[in-house]
């Protein structure tokens, strides 16, 4: 009984998203909900199963047989919604028709794909995009992904209801788009992955385990989108190696409490050797045809930070790639990196006036940067600046890291 | 904030010596490191181009060849920036490496069309 409650959640999460996937996109994007409870009620069906009648020899092929079952009832039982959705699958029969409910590898990977382009669409909002497809595409409860949001049950039942009633209101379908399309789609899905992969690995939640399967779910959607011929760009290889690289330090980077470990204090050995060598591997994958993205520019600064040796080689490289990187899409994190890498690469003295033009004043990060460049140039204004990101940070864990890089700065003047 | 055109000019080069990739990774880093600095501000509008240094110049009635058969400084290539003020794009023009070869840059506000 203990192995089939610990399997439940587990299988959940798997197998929730592919069962509301293909009921999806058999009754209609339209009738998501339905899906959604069909899917849920299969599953506390196996709770109170599996509780009493322990579990069964193929728990998913369970799951499965349940689902379609109550799919076929609902269709029978709604004969208006079933004439609309099943006339191509009806096989007439003494008035009896054989709902084909198609559970095989193929078709739910080809669910799975078309709904995220369905959810990742760019009439909602970014972060609803998240919210449905961690709610949809991932399984995840409405508490985890409050959690995961640090915000309330109410505002994520919220933002996920308007989402779907614009969805609704678009005629969204679970469809792969048009040839042509397939690109510019494509872009929003990749941001609301690397966006989803961003709230996993930078959240300031302390649920660690939490923030870990938000990075391995981002992971295995773009995995999804890498198996898959018509979607599998050089960009989406490389947005798949940049998530590799920064996941290898999973390990290395959290204590147990949920704060976070600079990366120049990382244990290297606890660093996930398997990872980066994945990550290499779509790197190079990804190093074809014309286009050089900003996952492109970004996975290549990730592979050379999975050195951990300072060498002028490796410096010179990250901040000609921040450079190209800024040409195509300024934002505050690459120009506050670029700053530090020119930095490392050139000197202090070539940097602190960049970062003075700057001007991100508003940005705890910024003032962070300022405080490192000052250090041992000027203490007293890499203190003060110290002391004004101190005051700009809002989670305990960013404080406490900025209050040991000022406590350092003043050890170093005794 | 308004958008300014940079005007890059120099002599052109003699001879026909295509640089070494050591050479060119040292002529790009002052241009990259330059460039990035001012995308890094959020001051960037158009990265721009090279020019490449054939090409014709049309009168009326005549076509000449190339850009230089009078002027001894040809336009190397051009970067669109935006400030508030001229003052601030020109400072933006001060570090620009085609200046530390003897070249200049020509900063000239944008003036757009109401279509």
């Amino acid at each position: 009984m203990q192995t089939g409650k610990e399997l439940i959640p587990h299988l959940f999460r798997t197998e929730y998203s592919k069962i509301t996937a293909v009921l999806t996109k058999l009754f209609g994007f339209e009738h998501v909900e339905i899906a959604e409870d069909i899917a849920s009620d299969t599953f506390l069906l196996a709770a109170e199963t599996w509780g009493i009648k322990g579990l069964p020899d193929s728990p998913v092929a369970w799951l499965y047989a349940v689902a379609k079952n109550r799919a076929k009832d609902y269709l029978k039982h709604h004969k208006i919604f079933s004439d609309k959705v099943t006339p191509g699958l009806q096989n007439a029969h003494n008035g009896l028709y054989e709902i084909n409910i198609d559970l095989s590898p193929k078709n739910i990977t080809d669910s799975q794909l078309q709904m995220m382009f369905a959810i990742c669409h760019p009439a909602i909002p970014a972060e609803a995009q998240i919210g449905l497809s961690l709610r949809i595409l991932c399984g995840f409860g409405i508490e985890e992904i409050s959690d995961a949001f640090l915000s309330n049950k109410e505002t994520i039942n919220k933002r996920l209801f308007r989402a779907k009633e614009k969805l609704r209101a678009e005629k969204v379908k679970l469809e792969f788009p048009a040839p042509g399309e397939i690109d510019n789609r494509l872009e929003t899905v990749l941001t609301t992955l690397y966006l989803l992969f961003n709230e996993g690995y930078y959240s300031v939640s302390q649920n660690t385990t939490l923030r870990k399967d938000l990075c391995l779910e981002a992971m295995r959607l773009n995995l999804l989108l890498v198996e898959n011929e018509q979607t599998n760009m050089p960009k989406v290889k490389a947005l798949l190696a940049l998530m590799c690289f920064h996941a290898s330090r999973f390990e290395a980077r959290t204590k147990q409490n949920g704060e976070l470990i600079a990366y120049d204090d990382q244990d290297t050995a606890l660093w996930d050797d398997e990872l980066i060598q994945q990550g290499k591997l779509y790197l190079n994958l990804a190093a074809e045809g014309t286009e050089v993205s900003k996952y492109h520019l970004e996975a290549a600064i990730a592979h050379w930070h999975t050195i951990k040796a300072d060498t002028t080689e490796k410096w010179q490289n990250i901040l000609q790639l921040y450079n190209r990187l800024l040409l195509i899409e300024y934002s505050p994190a690459a120009a506050l990196n670029r700053t530090y890498a020119l930095a490392k690469a050139d000197g202090k003295d070539i940097a602190i006036p960049e970062a003075e033009k700057l001007k991100l004043e508003k940005s705890h990060l910024y003032f962070s940067l300022l405080g490192y460049l000052y250090a041992e140039v000027d203490d007293k204004k890499a203190v003060a600046h110290l002391k004004t990101a101190l005051k700009l940070a809002k989670s305990g864990s960013d404080k406490a890291t900025i209050q040991k890089s000022i406590d350092k700065v003043l050890q170093g003047q005794r | 904030m308004t958008e300014f055109l940079l005007i890059f000019r120099s002599t052109p080069p003699t001879g026909d010596a295509v640089p070494s990739p050591e050479q060119l990774k040292e002529i790009s880093k002052p241009w990259m490191d330059w460039i990035g600095g001012i995308a890094a501000q959020d001051k960037l509008s158009n990265r721009g181009n090279r020019l490449t240094f054939g090409g014709a110049t049309v009168k009326p009635g005549a076509v000449t060849d190339g850009p230089y058969a009078e002027i001894k400084e040809i336009i190397l290539g051009y970067t669109i920036v935006k400030a508030d003020t001229l003052g601030e794009a020109v400072e933006l023009a001060k570090a620009c490496p085609v200046l530390a070869v003897g070249g200049n840059v020509e900063v000239r506000a944008i003036a757009p069309m109401n279509v």
